[in-house]
């Protein structure tokens, strides 16, 4: 697509940048771990160029820039196909951010912005509960207030990057008296502060996920986001952003161009799996695939700089996103077929080998199935909220019992 | 460099809308369909009074000047209402074709007739370049067309044939020196021709020659999104009908719509869906390009509707119950429909194998 002018100087300046500082670049992906000081000094000199963090507002540490969908996307394609590290990615910088931005104070997004787009403060996300998952809003751990602080006593699970984060925003039921969900708080704490015990989760890909046990964990009042009995709405915004992320169109097509070359590099009796239908085929449906789901992406973002409510086709993103992820990942270890099932992740030290890579990236996509929403849950937002289908008949006492806990 | 359509785009797509509901309930379909007409005259008028077939027809020859995108638009819109006319090779590919291929003097005269609906211009391709089943070959000699093609849509709505030989050419006869012989389609709203030529009269677009067979992939790709919008519009029928549906029909003391195997069902078909709308206008945009990733995302957006219009078509009548079999509610004549365009031009597994060969994904 020819270009007009505006957007012809900055992909000059991309590419003159990638040609200037590009050897500063830690290397591409393996983004599950706490960023080292390369990778945080590249994330300051990205952020200082408007190529992260760009449209966070100069005063809390951003670039300051316009929301410009066509910037945005020539920035993570130049960056892509110079396989140059895009900047740090995590659920402080792509959920927490855009959330204090909207509805935190003045002197939260002073405290936390900076650092958190700079990646010196990690962020872990308390939401849900060993009996709270899809149902979120049914979570148990309670929050009182004592003097300045509120008393927090309960558990979290599925916690990602706990075991190394700096912070948590935190789901917790403080009114004892309010229905289901308008009893709910977002408060943002240390996960320093004592009573705080984490504890990994075994699971497919090694440890990604932990367990929280909360014990009198105190935390200051002012380190509440909106007032209490505003956490349902606090948590319906970071949600929001979490599933734009989840279901990252750039990954995708990052991804792809990831396979065309191991069909094209890896060969069964001399002849490349490229040349064979079988699997030549797959590629092709699964392009077909990711055009759409990028040009979505790029209607998404138009609608959103026009200010319209994109409604249904927001939603299908994260469940139709994760299964052509899905389906990419299952190619990509298909192709390297016996030889591809070595699997010896160096977990958060070190960069792992390109089949263990893939073999992770197959498992973990099971994951992100489930995390953020699982597609049967996703599947019920598009059918009732989207397309307007009547609500499954509900037992009332599940309502019931979440208001009494 | 938006996605999206303008106000103008969205004025076209809602007065054809509101057009084509109208004119064609289901009760309208189905008498057109027992009738055995080429196409339905009456909306052929109608949609002349609305500048459809001079879409693409620039300005100065009596046309709108739009591009692609409305074409898709417009494609889109047709589809929805199952429309027995022609438009992805009368409309669509015979004004690519003048546009890109036709002399001068070829322009002035055809074009002004397109846009009045004057001439009606069916276009078929040798099998070189369509890979369609069928044969489809021709040869030319001191101006005269021999030859046949056994899949010809559009050709009996129409009053001329445009029809390219394997190295690209583009010729063009009266359908009255074609020998034709029409046959009923699984598409009740479209019927499909055997045309055979001996010898016909012939008027050769005057293109570059080196450019030719160039020339006739473009116009050949225009169709095929064309037919592509058309199968996008008819799944959205399919769909929202679907939706009403269940929202309406009750079973067990509620509606179908509140089990979640229907649901599911729903969710599954917008999630498919969707995207594939902003598919085709991406390709559509890029058409103004002669780019291999013009001819990508062509290819790739007729294969892709393709696949999901059939699981789409497919689920929108398990939606419906033994309803959706039956004719009551109309339901096949869309699946029929959509049928019938995976077929023509080239379907998904064709596209495919070219989209291979343009990226040199293939030896």
């Amino acid at each position: 697509m020819e270009l007009p002018e505006k957007y012809k100087a900055l992909q000059s300046s991309i590419r003159a940048f990638i040609a200037e500082h590009g050897g500063k670049s830690p290397p591409a992906g393996g983004g599950r771990k706490r960023p080292d000081a390369q990778t945080r000094a590249w994330q300051v000199l990205l952020v200082e160029r408007g190529f992260a963090a760009r449209t966070v507002p100069r005063e809390y540490g951003g670039y300051g820039a316009a929301p410009d969908i066509l910037e945005a996307t020539l920035i993570a394609e130049e960056f892509a196909a110079a396989n140059m590290h895009p900047g740090i990615m995590n659920q402080g910088i792509s959920m927490l951010v855009p959330t204090l931005l909207e509805v935190g104070t003045e002197a939260q997004r002073r405290e936390w912005v900076g650092p958190t787009i700079r990646g010196e403060i990690i962020w872990c996300q308390g939401y849900s509960e060993p009996g709270a998952g899809s149902d979120l809003a049914a979570i148990s751990t309670r929050a009182e207030v004592d003097g300045d602080d509120f008393v927090v006593n309960g558990q979290k699970i599925w916690t990602s990057s706990a075991h190394y984060a700096d912070m948590m925003f935190l789901l917790c039921r403080t009114e004892r008296n309010a229905s289901k969900h308008a009893g709910l708080s977002y408060l943002l704490l240390s996960m320093k502060t004592p009573g705080i015990e984490v504890r990994p989760l075994q699971t497919m890909t090694g440890s990604e996920f932990n367990e929280v046990f909360l014990t009198d964990v105190r935390v200051p009042i002012n380190q509440i986001v909106m007032g209490r009995g505003k956490g349902w709405e606090v948590a319906n915004i970071t949600l929001k952003h979490e599933r734009v992320a989840v279901g990252n169109v750039n990954k995708l097509s990052y991804r792809l161009q990831r396979l065309v070359d191991l069909l094209k590099n890896t060969s069964v009796d001399g002849i490349a799996l490229m040349q064979m239908p079988e699997y030549r085929t797959r590629l092709l449906r699964l392009q077909g695939e990711v055009l759409a789901w990028k040009a979505h992406q790029l209607r998404l973002l138009t609608e959103l700089a026009r200010g319209e409510d994109s409604g249904v086709k927001r939603m299908i993103v994260k469940y139709g996103g994760t299964m052509t992820a899905h389906r990419m990942s299952a190619l990509a270890v298909d192709a390297l077929g016996a030889e591809g099932t070595v699997f010896e992740p160096k977990g958060e030290q070190g960069q792992d080998d390109e089949i263990t890579s893939w073999n992770t990236d197959h498992l973990y996509d099971i994951g992100l199935l489930i995390g953020g929403g699982t597609s049967n849950i996703q599947k019920n937002i598009i059918s009732e909220r989207g397309l307007g289908l009547p609500r499954e008949p509900k037992p009332q006492a599940a309502d019931v019992r979440a208001t009494r806990s | 460099m938006d996605m999206g359509l303008n106000q103008e785009q969205e004025l076209l797509e809602e007065a054809l809308r509101r057009y084509l509901t109208q004119s064609l309930p289901v009760d309208a379909l189905r008498r057109f369909m027992e009738s055995g007409q080429a196409f339905d005259a009456t909306l052929w008028q109608g949609l002349l009074d609305l500048g459809v077939p001079g879409l693409m027809v620039p300005q100065e020859y009596g046309g709108s000047g739009l591009g692609m995108l409305e074409a898709v638009v417009a494609a889109e819109q047709l589809g929805a209402a199952a429309s027995p006319v022609p438009f992805a090779g009368c409309v669509v590919m015979a004004t690519q074709a003048l546009l890109h291929a036709g002399s001068k003097a070829q322009r002035k005269h055809w074009l002004p007739r397109i846009a009045s609906g004057e001439a009606r211009i069916a276009v078929g391709f040798a099998h070189a370049l369509s890979g369609q089943t069928g044969a489809a070959e021709f040869g030319l000699e001191g101006g005269r067309l021999s030859g046949r093609i056994d899949v010809m849509f559009e050709a009996d709505a129409a009053t001329h044939l445009l029809l390219f030989l394997a190295d690209g050419r583009g010729v063009l006869v009266e359908t009255s020196a074609a020998r034709m012989e029409t046959h009923a389609s699984v598409d009740g709203t479209r019927r499909i021709a055997r045309v055979a030529l001996q010898g016909a009269p012939a008027q050769t677009l005057e293109c570059a020659p080196g450019d030719a067979r160039r020339t006739a992939i473009k116009v050949l790709d225009a169709g095929r999104l064309a037919l592509a919008a058309d199968t996008l519009g008819a799944s959205q029928t399919m769909l929202d009908r679907s939706i009403a549906y269940a929202k309406e029909r009750e079973q067990f003391g509620r509606p179908i719509g509140s089990f979640q195997g229907v649901k599911y069902m729903c969710a599954d078909m917008v999630t498919q869906l969707e995207p594939c709308r902003a598919l085709i206008w991406h390709a559509a945009n890029l058409q103004q390009s002669d780019s291999d990733e013009a001819r990508v995302a062509a290819l790739q957006a007729k294969a892709h509707i393709g696949d999901v219009a059939r699981e789409v078509s497919r689920m929108a009548i398990e939606v419906h119950g033994g309803v959706g079999f039956t004719n009551l509610l109309g339901m096949p004549y869309w699946f029929r429909r959509i049928a019938f365009n995976r077929q023509m031009l080239g379907n998904p597994e064709r596209c495919r194998d070219e989209a291979a060969l343009v990226q040199g994904w293939v030896d």
